[in-house]
């Protein structure tokens, strides 16, 4: 196997979704060839870090102001809809 | 687990039956839905607008355009693949106002070879997350998702940071479960090559082992 073609199967075989006769081919590769080895870490912990480290947290008090504007805007439109 | 398997069937039964609910008019049953998925929402939409008060407008406008057309949701799908639709739809149009371009698509850039080859081979040690403080480590994460097209920080998004299957994920953008599969891994590469130049170890220098 190819780098190429290891990299091809790189978002199947980090989603955990090949086949065993295939995952024990690109493991062999990785044994081998280091630098697969580092793409399949390193994309593993790009994934992990934007999993954990959550960036656009949504602020306690900025919610609770969105939700009352939605929910005003909501009663408008149905309120609206009746007079119609 | 019975408990955990438990309590996610309860929590599909009661979307359905909020959905319902705010169907017939049952605001406060609506009010729970923007309560259950209000942070997604507002997620996503920071990642596609990169601009806080653009997700603002999103988060109000998918929930208020989702309660005026509740009469078209049939439940064949989950109302969140429904409700991410609409919000990622408000998104790019907020984008392509922002930047006055009306190119703005989920499309853009595709074909860029852009990290389709993996230069930076450097292995990441000590863990990135001992190397920078909370907030500095932030910033490097927006930066980096930032300098990805719409097309592929939606789908990475989407698949990586809010959990979504590539079923639901193709369903949600109305792109092929391929299309949504090639996204995804020149994505992953292109985010891994630019976080390389942060958290690639310093030892041998060029980086080499």
């Amino acid at each position: 196997m190819k780098c190429k073609d290891f990299l091809k199967e790189l978002t199947d075989y980090l989603d955990g979704k090949i086949s065993e006769s295939l995952k024990a081919e690109l493991d062999d590769h990785m044994l081998w060839c280091h630098e697969c080895h580092v793409v399949v870490n390193t994309t593993k912990k790009t994934i992990e870090i934007y999993r954990d480290n959550q960036i656009y947290e949504l602020p306690e008090d900025l919610r609770t102001r969105l939700h009352q504007a939605i929910m005003v805007k909501c009663k408008q439109s149905s309120s609206g809809k009746k007079s119609h | 687990m019975e408990t955990i398997q438990k309590k996610a069937d309860e929590g599909i039964t009661s979307e359905l039956a909020l959905v319902q609910a705010a169907k017939k008019g049952d605001l406060e049953a609506f009010s729970e839905l923007v309560r259950r998925y209000d942070r997604n929402i507002f997620r996503i939409a920071q990642h596609i607008t990169h601009n806080e008060e653009d997700a603002q407008d999103v988060v109000q406008d998918a929930f208020l355009k989702a309660y005026q057309n509740l009469e078209q949701f049939q439940g064949n799908s989950k109302f969140y693949t429904w409700l991410v639709r609409i919000a990622v739809n408000e998104a790019l149009m907020r984008l392509r106002k922002r930047r006055n371009d009306r190119t703005v698509s989920l499309d853009e850039d595709v074909e860029t070879e852009d990290g389709a080859i993996p230069r930076e081979v450097a292995d990441w040690s000590p863990n990135p997350e001992q190397l920078y403080g909370t907030a500095e480590l932030g910033d490097i994460l927006k930066k980096t998702i930032q300098g990805l097209s719409p097309g592929f920080r939606t789908v990475f998004v989407l698949r990586d940071v809010e959990g979504l299957s590539t079923e639901e994920t193709a369903e949600m953008l109305g792109l092929s479960v391929p299309a949504v599969k090639s996204r995804l891994l020149r994505a992953r590469l292109q985010l891994r090559e630019r976080l390389a130049r942060y958290f690639k170890s310093k030892r041998g220098g060029d980086g080499q082992p």
